[in-house]
This record gives structure tokens, C-alpha cells and sequence, in this order.
């Protein structure tokens, strides 16, 4: 099977969650969609690692992994504080950050 | 006997430190310290004097190196100082002069509370005239020039709480400021044409240099001469300075620093030689001033605003002869000397007037006063008949040989200038006869002063007569000593070049007409002023006398000349600034202003829009790269 084809689904999936992030209000869906984007960038990491036979890709995508996991922790206690204090998980809620 | 030189200077620069930082505790002795201090600088002035007699000619010149100012690269500015019969010639007039004026200052200010701090400013005018007149380059020179300035500022204002004073001295100071321009545009000509501004290297090179540059050099001198010495077009500032105290007019704004301009072209004669037309523009600011002052003179009720004008005369005097090259340089100097004299002396009777009675200085409230103060009216007789040129006293000899000079100029030209200054001595002899007139002779015309005190007129303190007495002398021998043996011209000849014109008039001739117009001018004053009591009241006169009442319409001038076109200039630079530079800015300002104000509508908290604009930033980001990557 071509690597290419990864590469395509890669694609897909970090489509798919683009869309989540930009088009969902629920916080959490957010979040589940960011994760989303994340796992196709390692996805395509680890096929453009195959495709040219160094494992600069694979090593790239265990720190993403590291990343991602850090990000999940710090993520979901802010959700979960914002949720406490609002109410609501909706992110369209939070706009108080403007000017 | 080099190191003389420094202390000339040092001792008065000191009485004005003293006396400065001194403060109250010196009020009751402080006047006798600046006083002594005038005198210890004659004293070194006297023993170089000898000393300096004592050698020939040639070798008579001392120079004394203190320290280089600033040295950088070629630019050496040095504090150094040198003495030669020329400037011998000034520190013996500026410390005898001066010492003299301090004496009879110690009467004059007695009753002022300030005096401490006005001995304090007389002594810092004497180091600064001294600095001026023993500099050995133009720097130098220009650091005292600006010091004579500084103190003639300092003193014409000395009654700072009348706002006449305080205006006068800002007028004093603003108009000089003018002529130091010149200078200061005359020291970086030499530096640029001669890489140095030494006196020596430059006056021994000029004639290298092309007729241009020093013609330019010397019309720059000439303005900076015209502003000091209140040479037409710069003199409107002499007559407003006789607001300062008595001496100080006497000193400063007479007998002293109004001469640096003719020090200066004088010194500076190396240069005029190779500048003929500069020379021709000398010679008609100085014919021009000296008719000026003359008339001004006629007019004026004053007596100091008169002896003003008489000031100005004289000097106008002393630049023709200047400009007249070799044949006038040394009669310029002599004339300088003996105006010294009796001009200083001039003053200080028309102060010891003032201080009889009351402070007027309206000649028309004066008269009689013969009888009352005789010291004061036979010393500033004697003064008044040197200056007229009465025969054998000092003015007769030095105005004379101004005026042979003149006509050895030679041509059309040596004929005007004659003429004009036969003319001078003519109305010379008018106004200082006007002056002696109403104020010695005829009837009482006393008037109660403000505060409702009757004058009582009466003769001034010994400080004060003494002082006279000694200048009376000078004014009445000076003249006759210098003419003796060609006493003058041989001890000035080794350091300024001297020529024997070629006259179309002999000597006997020029004396027996100067003489006779002398005698025309005290007639015509006689008549009009001796004869007939003086009206009180100024009669309205014609065009000429209201003309030369108002200084021949100089404020009028320069006021329609710069003082308006200045106003409207500035309120057409504001206008231009508020308008249009204020415009660009403020516009700038408002523009992104506005632009911020539509970019700050992208900032809605919202934070899916500001991920839908990271997106869109990377999608643009990915599609420039694959574009450029595809051409």
C-alpha cells in the first residue's frame, strides 16, 4: 500500500478537526478536536518518516505526543475551572478578553 | 617682566571674583578693594611701561603664554598675551582711566546700596577690556570682547528696577550681538584661508591671501567695529545707554570700549591694506557716524544723551582715519588716547552736575551753575575746549592731523572727506558750546524734582573733583606732549605702519580752517543759546531738530526695517506651523487613529474568530510558500 495514502488521511483528519475547532462552542469539543488535528500531524509524521527511512518523524512525533499530553492536563483543569465559575462550557461565552 | 602681563589682567579679575562671591560682609570696604586693585593693575602697566621704554624699537614688544586653550590637531587656541607699543598705548588709558573712574565712583554711588556689586562689574570690565587689548590672536580678543559686552551689559542695566534701564541694556546687548556675529564670521574666515588665527601668522600672510577673502575678512571686522564702537549702522544702541550710572557712561561708553573697534581695525590693518574696498566702507561708516553723532548732539536736551552723540562723532572720527590706511592709523589712535581724556573728563563733570542736582538731566533746568560748582565748570571747561580743538589742547592736535589726513587721501575723495570733517569740527564746536551754555551760563532754570526738593546745587566730594582735576590735566597736555618730537607717531611707528600723505592743503592751512570753523560753530551756539534766554520747554523746531531729537529717526528705521518685518515673519512661521506642519502630524496621528480604531474590531474575545484567523494566516502562509515553491 502507498504511504501516500496516510498522507491523505492525515489530511482528513486534521480537516475534520480544524472544522470542530472553528464551527463547535462546547469547550470540550474543542479540545477533542485540537487533540484530533495534533494525532494527523504525527500521523504524517511517522508515514514522511517511513517514506524517507530516517526516524527523525517518529522521534518528532513521541515529543508531540509529550506535548499534547501536557496540553490535555493544563486544557482540561482550565475547562473544568471556567465550567465551575460560568456554568458553561461554551467557549463564546468567555469573551471578556477584548478591548 | 612677562609675567607682568598675566597679574595686568589677573588683579582687577580677582577684585570681580571677590567681590562677587564675597558677598555682604565686603560692602564697607569692598569699593576701596576694587579700587586698589585698579590701581595695582596701573601700577604693572607703569613699571612695563619703563621697561618697555627702556629698550629700542623693534624689541619693545613682550609676549607671555599662559597655557594652549585648546589643542586639536591644527586648531591652537591659545591663552596668550601680547604687549606691544599698541597695546601698551590702551592698558596705560583703560587702567589710568579706569582707576580714576573708581575713585570718583567711590562719591557717585555712595548712597546706593548696590555699590559692592557695581565695583564688582567696573573691575570685571577693566580684565575683560584688558584681555581684549593684550590678546595675541583673534580669539582670544573675542573672549574679551564678549567680556566688555557682558559687563557693559551688566552695568547699563546696573539700575535694573527702572524698566528704561533694563530695556536699554537688553537693546545694548541685543545690537552688539549683531556686530559679534561679524566677528565671530571674521575669525572663521582667517582660520579657513589661514589655518590659524594668531595675530602674528595671519597679519603676516594677509597679503597672500586673495583680495576677496579679505575683503570679505574685513567688512566682517567693520560690522563687529560698527556694533562695539556704535558706528552707524549699528550705533542706536550708544545713546540708550546712558541710562547706566555716570561713570560707566564715562568709562565704558566713552572713553574705553566704544574705541575696541578702532583697536580692532587698527590691529587689524594688515588686512585693510589688502582690502581697498573695505577701506573706502570704513571710511564712510566713519564719515557717515561722524556727521550723525554730531547732529544727534545738536539736538539733544540731555546732557549724557548729548555727550552720546559727541561720542559717536569722535569715534566716526577715528574709523576715517582708520580707514584711510598708513596716513590715519596713527592719528586714529592718538585721537582715541586724547578723546579718552577729555571725554571721560566730559562725563564725570556732567555726573558731578547730575549729583548737584538731583539727578536732572534736562540741560533746560540747568544754567548758571558756573558760580556754584567751580571745580566741576573749569574742569569740564578745559575738557570742553580740548574737545572743540581750541589751539594747543588736545583735541587741536589730534583732530587736526585726522582731518590733514583726510585731505591727503588725495583726489575728489581727500577733498569730501575733508570737507566732511571740517564740517565736523564745526558742528563739534556747536553742540559742546550748546552744552556749556545751558549749563554753566545763562539764568537759573532749576525745577523742583519729583519728590517736590528744591536743587541745591553744590560741589562734588573730593573723590570726585580729584578724578576731574587729573583728566583735565591730561585733556589740556596730552595733545601737546604727543605732538612734541613726533612723540606719537615714533613710539607707535615700530608696530603700525604709518605713510605721509601727499596734501593738496598744508598743516598751517588745515589748523587755520578747522580753527576758524570752530570759531563759526561757538558764534552760531552763542547766538543761538548766549545771547537770548533758553526757553524751559523745548521749542518744537524744524523737521531737522524734531528728526535729531528722535536720533535721527534710528528706532523709527530699524523698527520699520526689522522690528516689523521680524513680527510678521514670526506670525507667518506660527501660522505655517500651526497649520501645516502641526497639520501633517496631527494628521498622521488621526489617520492611524482611525485605522486602529477599525482593527481593534477584529479584537472580540471570541476565541474561535481569532483561530479562524491563525488558520486562515497559515493557509495564506502554505499557499505563498507552494507558489513560490511552483515558480
Amino acid at each position: 500500500m502507498s504511504p501516500e495514502n496516510y498522507l491523505h488521511l492525515s489530511a482528513l483528519l486534521f480537516t475534520i478537526g480544524a472544522c470542530g475547532v472553528l464551527l463547535r462552542r462546547n469547550a470540550i469539543v474543542v479540545f477533542m478536536s485540537i487533540e484530533l488535528m495534533l494525532n494527523a500531524a504525527n500521523l504524517a509524521l511517522v508515514t514522511f518518516s517511513r517514506m524517507h527511512g530516517n526516524l527523525d518523524g517518529q522521534i518528532m512525533a513521541f515529543f508531540v505526543m509529550v506535548v499534547a499530553a501536557a496540553e490535555v492536563v493544563v486544557g482540561l483543569a482550565i475547562i473544568v475551572m471556567v465550567y465551575r465559575s460560568r456554568h458553561s462550557a461554551s467557549v463564546d461565552d468567555a469573551s471578556l478578553m477584548k478591548l | 617682566m612677562e609675567s607682568l602681563i598675566g597679574l595686568l589682567v589677573a588683579a582687577p579679575l580677582l577684585g570681580a571674583a571677590v567681590l562677587l562671591v564675597g558677598g555682604r560682609r565686603l560692602d564697607r570696604f569692598g569699593h576701596w578693594l576694587a579700587t586698589g586693585l585698579a590701581a595695582l593693575s596701573f601700577t604693572f602697566a607703569a613699571v612695563l611701561f619703563f621697561d618697555m621704554l627702556g629698550r629700542e624699537g623693534a624689541d619693545r614688544a613682550l609676549s607671555q603664554h599662559l597655557y594652549s586653550w585648546v589643542p586639536v590637531a591644527d586648531f591652537q587656541a591659545d591663552i596668550a598675551f601680547q604687549l606691544d607699543q599698541l597695546s601698551m598705548t590702551f592698558v596705560l588709558l583703560i587702567t589710568s582711566v579706569g582707576t580714576l573712574i573708581h575713585l570718583y565712583s567711590i562719591g557717585y554711588m555712595e548712597h546706593d546700596v548696590r555699590r559692592r556689586r557695581f565695583f564688582a562689574y567696573l573691575n570685571l570690565f577693566l580684565a575683560a577690556m584688558l584681555v581684549l587689548v593684550l590678546a595675541d590672536n583673534y580669539l582670544l580678543l573675542y573672549v574679551g570682547w564678549e567680556g566688555v559686552g557682558l559687563a557693559s551689559f551688566l552695568l547699563i542695566g546696573f539700575w535694573q528696577h527702572k524698566p528704561s534701564a533694563a530695556t536699554a541694556a537688553k537693546k545694548a546687548f541685543v545690537v552688539n550681538r549683531v556686530g559679534d556675529i561679524g566677528l565671530a564670521i571674521a575669525i572663521f574666515l582667517m582660520f579657513s584661508t589661514f589655518g590659524t588665527f594668531a595675530f602674528g601668522p595671519v597679519l603676516g600672510s594677509a597679503e597672500q591671501a586673495s583680495e576677496g577673502t579679505l575683503t570679505a575678512i574685513g567688512l566682517m571686522l567693520l560690522l563687529a567695529a560698527c556694533g562695539k564702537s556704535a558706528q552707524v549702522p549699528l550705533q542706536s544702541w550708544l545713546g540708550d545707554a546712558m541710562e547706566g550710572p555716570t561713570p560707566v557712561s564715562a568709562l565704558i561708553h566713552a572713553a574705553t570700549m566704544v574705541t575696541a573697534g578702532v583697536y580692532l581695525v587698527v590691529r587689524s590693518g594688515a588686512i585693510f591694506d589688502g582690502a581697498p574696498d573695505a577701506q573706502t566702507v570704513v571710511v564712510i561708516v566713519g564719515a557717515v557716524t561722524l556727521l550723525f553723532g554730531a547732529i544727534v548732539g545738536c539736538a539733544k536736551d540731555d546732557i549724557k544723551k548729548a555727550l552720546a552723540g559727541s561720542t559717536m562723532s569722535q569715534i566716526g572720527y577715528m574709523m576715517l582715519a582708520t580707514g584711510l590706511g598708513p596716513i590715519g592709523y596713527v592719528f586714529a589712535i592718538m585721537h582715541l588716547v586724547t578723546h579718552g581724556f577729555f571725554k571721560a573728563g566730559l562725563f564725570l563733570g556732567a555726573g558731578s552736575v547730575m549729583h548737584g542736582m538731583n539727578d536732572e538731566v534736562d540741560m533746560r533746568r540747568y544754567g548758571g551753575l558756573r558760580k556754584y560748582m567751580p571745580v566741576t565748570f573749569v574742569t569740564f571747561g578745559l575738557g570742553y575746549l580740548a574737545i572743540i580743538g581750541f589751539p594747543y589742547l588736545s583735541g587741536f592736535f589730534s583732530k587736526d592731523e585726522i582731518i590733514y589726513a583726510a585731505f591727503a587721501k588725495g583726489g575728489t575723495e581727500g577733498w569730501i572727506l575733508g570737507g566732511v570733517t571740517l564740517l565736523g569740527a564745526a558742528l563739534t564746536a556747536f553742540y559742546m558750546t550748546r552744552i556749556m551754555l545751558l549749563t554753566f551760563f545763562g539764568e537759573k532754570r532749576w525745577q523742583r524734582d519729583a519728590e517736590g526738593n528744591e536743587p541745591h546745587p553744590h560741589e562734588s566730594p573730593k573723590s570726585m573733583t580729584i578724578p576731574m582735576i587729573v583728566l583735565a590735566v591730561g585733556s589740556v597736555g596730552a595733545g601737546f606732549f604727543f605732538n612734541l618730537n613726533h612723540n606719537f607717531v615714533d613710539w607707535l611707528s615700530p608696530v603700525v605702519p604709518t605713510a605721509d600723505g601727499d596734501s593738496p592743503i598744508s598743516h598751517g592751512m588745515v589748523s587755520v580752517a578747522a580753527t576758524v570753523l570752530m570759531l563759526v560753530g561757538v558764534g552760531a551756539a552763542w547766538l543761538q543759546y548766549g545771547r537770548r534766554p533758553v526757553p524751559e520747554v523745548a521749542p518744537t523746531g524744524r523737521w531737522i531738530t524734531r528728526a535729531a531729537r528722535r536720533d535721527l529717526l534710528q528706532d523709527d528705521f530699524n523698527h520699520a526695517a526689522f522690528v516689523t518685518p521680524g513680527n510678521y515673519l514670526t506670525r507667518g512661521l506660527v501660522y505655517v506651523d500651526h497649520k501645516l506642519v502641526d497639520g501633517v502630524v496631527n494628521g498622521t496621528a488621526a489617520m492611524f487613529g482611525g485605522l486602529s480604531g477599525r482593527l481593534r474590531k477584529t479584537q472580540n474575545g471570541f476565541a474561535r474568530s481569532y483561530a479562524a484567523s491563525m488558520f486562515g494566516g497559515a493557509a495564506i502562509l502554505i499557499a505563498v510558500t507552494l507558489l513560490m515553491r511552483a515558480v
